[in-house]
């Protein structure tokens, strides 16, 4: 688990991005909890933590796609984006990497 | 019907739009459709748009999953026919299973032509045809690369315009001394080609392409006569050739294709062939349209063994679908009689041809109006007297003038008589369920114009849909605010909580954010987190997810201590770049959130709302100050009604002009909201728009003094805040709600003084706080920042397992995942 911020750092119903271990995910403070996506949305890599939160999705500010903010499935058209968990310790906010989605293979 | 079922082989548009013709006539029809293809069938004409995007197929998909299962369809995708035994109407499909059926439909397509040329297998060569080609053009054809694209017809050029707008540096070579020659006359053909060049593309034209130069890859080609091209890609397109191989094994006749009579029947009585693969009376055909024609007779042969409905045969028509490029061809290109109005300038060329007195042909090039009345006439072979004026004429039909047969949506093959019917006999209301029923405009969009005509007259002008104001809650703007007014609901969640399904789908927030914000009079309990992103802002994000900064600039004018303080900011905070916008305003683009703050700080200007569905610029001219025709004092009035105006919200945005003489220098009849002074006066123009949709600006009142056009024009605006639907823009709303009613309101005393009372109050709210002072008081400490550098500790450093935490998660920085809960 890698501590990423305080609870009071995103305003609720709001996502923030942050940089850890060199990867860019975005943080969501949601009604119903926190959760952690990839940052980039696989469309053109809009920033999803600048997207509007509604109760169990994110939806990107650059052309409205739409994730599960749990599993980082795509509601709309096209992939998905990489879920990491998420844990609040006290008043702060930590992460599990999950390692990277395989890029689709370019043979 | 038998109870054996119905096979399709094959699931392109042939395949697809046979199995929904069945299905029309007898829901109860069981249909297997076989596609070799991964994907469900997808809609193969608007193949370049993924070539464009990077998209994967799905977008395109004709329809949904739950569709087939919806109608019992049995879909076979990823699964190859082997062998056809037509006696039985028996198919063995891949892997060695058998299935007979009561008939099968052949819908095999067709597949690209490769010409016998060396080096054509190289990596690096691609045909055009399928997803799969897309995406490795789109690999191959990066930033800068140099693509040479063999073919210059149709679809070559829609290749080449593909992959010029990603940016390669892009070489048509074609064969013959023209483009398209098989579908235009030399004279279109010629200007074609400086419209093609215009996109960046380069032609070269009777090159004949001996050899693919490379070893490894492909690195060129070399043309008869030993002239050389260099490429990095080479898209072939020089045709296609029917998929009839499974056919021939099977016995049946074929030529070019797989020979068919008028019911689509195959030599074997049980076997149809329809689409690219069929041969009809001598022709294959290799376009959309004549696909739809030949799958409604089918699907009568197929259901009805009584019916005598034929096939004769379809009209040819394309139409290239390169932006900045309007091209319609229709039937003959060249006949015994021609008229021609042409205007090299233009470009400009739009021909009819003639035989025998009667509609043969046409071709539109720069301006394609009348395509439908034109198609129309040529598929009856109308008598044309004098055919410059049937041309004219063609041009300014309306969906009244056309006739039932006329096609709208090429797309999905819809003509005007079903959509009229949609509204009819399935009780549509509106063009979005007209829409949804018929699948018009739901391809490429571009009949969505003409769909609304005709259901406006189909409706008799009646009133549009119940829009929603979003799906998941299903219910309008009117519903809503009725309850957010009675029920006194404040803000986004309360909303939420008491209206609706409780779910929320996030793309309605912003909606429902100005509705309260709006029946409230904007003192309403503000929730962030409902609004998107540049109004979390203030400014307005771009694709790399950098922001611009548009200050407000009353009326265009600026002064020399502005300009320096936003060059200042402009070079201190590396702005990427620094434009003059089309607004009449100065735009900083490419900054980063954390600085917006301080560049606001710095410019020490207001916002400009550039970002927002609100009240934007007002652009003038120099009017009477300046200019020696001016006649009223345009930079004057524009700065008062941006200054009255400024801060508000509206239901999507508002663009204002004011001009200072009928010379309209200021564009004020393409805007919003206009002025025009004019002798004696001033005239108050509502409605005009010159974007994605163009419209000349209504006249809704001429007054005296610029006072009585500010009030009238305020009252307007207001009963427009409270009366259109979210985005909904002001060339939508005064349309839909009909000029005359708007002006019986805005001049009844009583309503209008109502109207201005409410504006003052939201006004006074909205005015008090400009969103860029939150520079100074933002409404949360992180608002403009990331969570880089946030938290007790520098981020990345690892923690160790929670103090209560019972297995004990090992910390893992980045890795492999634990397999889950072992
Ligand atoms: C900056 C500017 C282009 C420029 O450099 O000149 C611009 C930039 C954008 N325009 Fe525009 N429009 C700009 C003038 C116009 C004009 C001309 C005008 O204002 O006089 C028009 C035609 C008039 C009109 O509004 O219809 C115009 C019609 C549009 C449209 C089409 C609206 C329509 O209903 O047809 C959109 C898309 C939309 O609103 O959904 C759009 C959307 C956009 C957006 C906001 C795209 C977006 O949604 O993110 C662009 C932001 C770019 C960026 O990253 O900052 N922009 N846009 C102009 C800013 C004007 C200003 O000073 O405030
Ligand atoms: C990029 C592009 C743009 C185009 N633009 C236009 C346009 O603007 N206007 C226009 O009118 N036309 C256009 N066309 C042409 C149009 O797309 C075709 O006419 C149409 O899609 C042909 O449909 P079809 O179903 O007959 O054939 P196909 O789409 O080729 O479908 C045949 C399907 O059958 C499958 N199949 C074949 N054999 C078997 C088997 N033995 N077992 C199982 N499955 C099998 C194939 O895999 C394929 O999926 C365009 C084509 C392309 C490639
Ligand atoms: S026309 Fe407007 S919306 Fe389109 S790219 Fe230019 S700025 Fe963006
Ligand atoms: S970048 Fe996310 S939807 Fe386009």
């Amino acid at each position: 688990m890698i501590e990423v911020c305080a609870v009071d750092d995103v305003p609720l119903g709001e996502g923030r991005a942050a940089t850890v271990a060199q990867r860019r995910i975005a943080i969501f403070h949601a009604d119903s909890g926190w959760y952690a996506l990839e940052d980039g949305c696989p469309h053109l890599g809009g920033p999803l933590s600048d997207g509007i939160l509604a109760d169990h999705c994110v939806v990107c500010p650059l052309h409205d796609r739409r994730f599960d903010l749990a599993s980082g499935e795509a509601l709309t058209d096209g992939e998905g984006v990489t879920a990491h968990r998420v844990e609040v310790r006290g008043d702060r906010v930590c992460v599990e990497l999950a390692p990277a989605r395989a890029l689709a293979s370019a043979a | 019907m038998s109870s054996e079922g119905i096979a399709i082989v094959g699931g392109g548009i042939a395949g697809q739009s046979l199995c929904e013709a069945v299905i029309g006539r007898d829901p109860d029809a069981r249909v297997t459709l076989v596609c070799a293809e991964e994907h469900l069938p997808y809609d193969r004409v608007r193949l370049s748009e993924i070539l464009v995007s990077g998209e994967g197929p799905e977008g395109l998909q004709l329809r949904p999953e739950e569709w087939y299962a919806d109608n019992r369809v049995e879909i076979l995708s990823g699964r190859w026919v082997e062998a056809l035994d037509a006696q039985r109407a028996e198919l063995t499909l891949d892997g060695g299973e058998r299935r007979s059926f009561a008939s099968v439909a052949l819908c095999t397509g067709s597949r690209p032509l490769m010409p016998p040329i060396p080096g054509l297998d190289l990596p690096g060569v691609v045909p055009f045809r399928g997803p799969e080609d897309c995406e490795m053009i789109r690999r191959a054809a990066g930033e800068g690369a140099r693509v040479a694209v063999i073919g210059g017809g149709l679809l070559g050029l829609e290749a080449a315009y593909g992959v010029a707008s990603r940016g390669c540096a892009v070489t048509v070579v074609h064969l013959m001394d023209r483009l398209m020659e098989r579908q235009l006359d030399a004279g279109a053909a010629a200007m074609l080609q400086p419209a093609i060049e215009a996109l960046g593309v380069e032609v070269l034209l009777e090159r004949q392409t001996e050899c693919v130069l490379g070893d490894e890859r492909a690195t060129g080609l070399r043309f008869a006569g030993g002239e050389e091209l260099e490429a990095d890609l080479i898209v072939v397109s020089i045709g296609i050739t029917p998929e009839k191989a499974l056919a021939q094994s099977a016995g049946l006749e074929v030529k070019r294709g797989i020979v068919v009579d008028d019911r689509l029947k195959t030599s074997a009585d049980r076997v149809l062939a329809v689409g690219e693969c069929a041969e009809h009376r001598g022709t294959v055909y290799g376009l959309v349209a004549p696909i739809y024609d030949q799958a409604r007779v089918a699907a009568v042969t197929l259901t009805d063994a009584e019916s005598d409905e034929t096939y004769n045969g379809s009209l040819q028509w394309a139409k290239l679908k390169v932006m900045g490029v309007d091209l319609v061809s229709i039937g003959s290109a060249e006949g015994p009689q021609e008229a021609v109005t042409a205007n090299a300038e233009g470009p400009l060329y739009r021909k009819l041809v003639l035989a025998d007195g009667r509609a043969a042909g046409a071709v539109l090039l720069g301006d394609v109006r009348g395509t439908e009345a034109l198609l129309d006439a040529i598929r009856c072979d109308d008598e044309v007297a004098d055919p410059l004026e049937r041309l004219a004429a063609a041009a300014a039909a309306t969906a009244a003038d056309l006739p039932d047969g006329a096609q709208i949506c090429d797309c999905n093959g819809v003509c005007k008589g079903d959509l009229v019917a949609a509204v009819r006999e399935q009780g549509a209301g509106s063009a979005r369920e007209v829409m949804a029923l018929t699948r018009a405009g739901t391809g490429c969009g571009s009949c969505k114009p003409m769909v609304k005509e005709v259901v406006a007259e189909a409706t008799g002008g009646a009133a549009e849909e119940p829009a929603f104001l979003c799906p998941c809650k299903r219910q309008t703007r009117e519903e809503l605010a009725r309850r957010i007014g009675e029920e006194g609901h404040t803000a986004v969640s309360d909303v939420t909580a008491a209206c609706g399904t409780g779910r929320e789908c996030g793309l309605c927030k912003p909606a429902l954010a100005y509705l309260v914000s709006e029946v409230n009079d904007n003192r309403h309990r503000e929730e962030r987190s409902a609004r998107y992103i540049n109004d979390r802002v203030h400014a307005n994000i771009q694709n790399d997810g950098t922001f611009s900064v548009v200050p407000r600039m009353y009326g265009g004018v600026t002064t020399p201590d502005q300009l320096r303080r936003i060059a200042d900011a402009a070079e201190r905070y590396e702005a990427r770049m620094v434009k003059v916008t089309g607004g009449q305003r100065i735009d900083l683009l490419g900054v980063a959130k954390e600085d917006l703050p301080a560049i606001w700080r710095d410019i020490g200007m207001p916002s400009g709302h550039a970002y927002a569905k609100a009240i934007r610029t007002v652009k003038t001219c120099v009017g009477t100050d300046f200019c020696r025709f001016g006649i009223g004092d345009s930079i004057d009035l524009g700065v008062r009604m941006e200054r009255e105006w400024e801060g508000l919200h509206t239901p999507a945005k508002v663009k204002s002009g004011v001009s200072g003489c009928p010379r309209n220098c200021a564009e004020a009849t393409v805007k919003d909201i206009g002025a025009v002074a004019v002798e004696g006066g001033w005239q108050l123009r509502i409605a005009g728009a010159a974007g994605g949709t163009v419209r000349e600006a209504d006249v809704l009142a001429t007054l005296e003094t610029a006072d009585e056009l500010l009030r009238l024009a305020t009252v307007f605006l207001q009963y427009y805040r409270e009366h259109a639907d979210h985005k909904e823009r002001m060339y939508d709303f005064v349309p839909r709600i009909g000029l005359e009613e708007i002006r019986a309101v805005v001049t009844d005393e009583r309503r209008s003084a109502e109207l201005l009372e409410r504006f003052r109050i939201a006004k006074a709210a909205a005015a008090a706080k400009d969103p860029w002072l939150e520079r100074d008081e933002p409404y949360h400490p992180r608002q403009f920042e990331d969570l880089d550098g946030a938290g007790g500790r520098a981020m990345g450093e690892l923690v160790g397992p929670p103090e209560d935490a019972d297995e004990g998660a090992v910390p893992a920085l980045v890795g492999p995942p634990e397999d889950g809960e072992r």
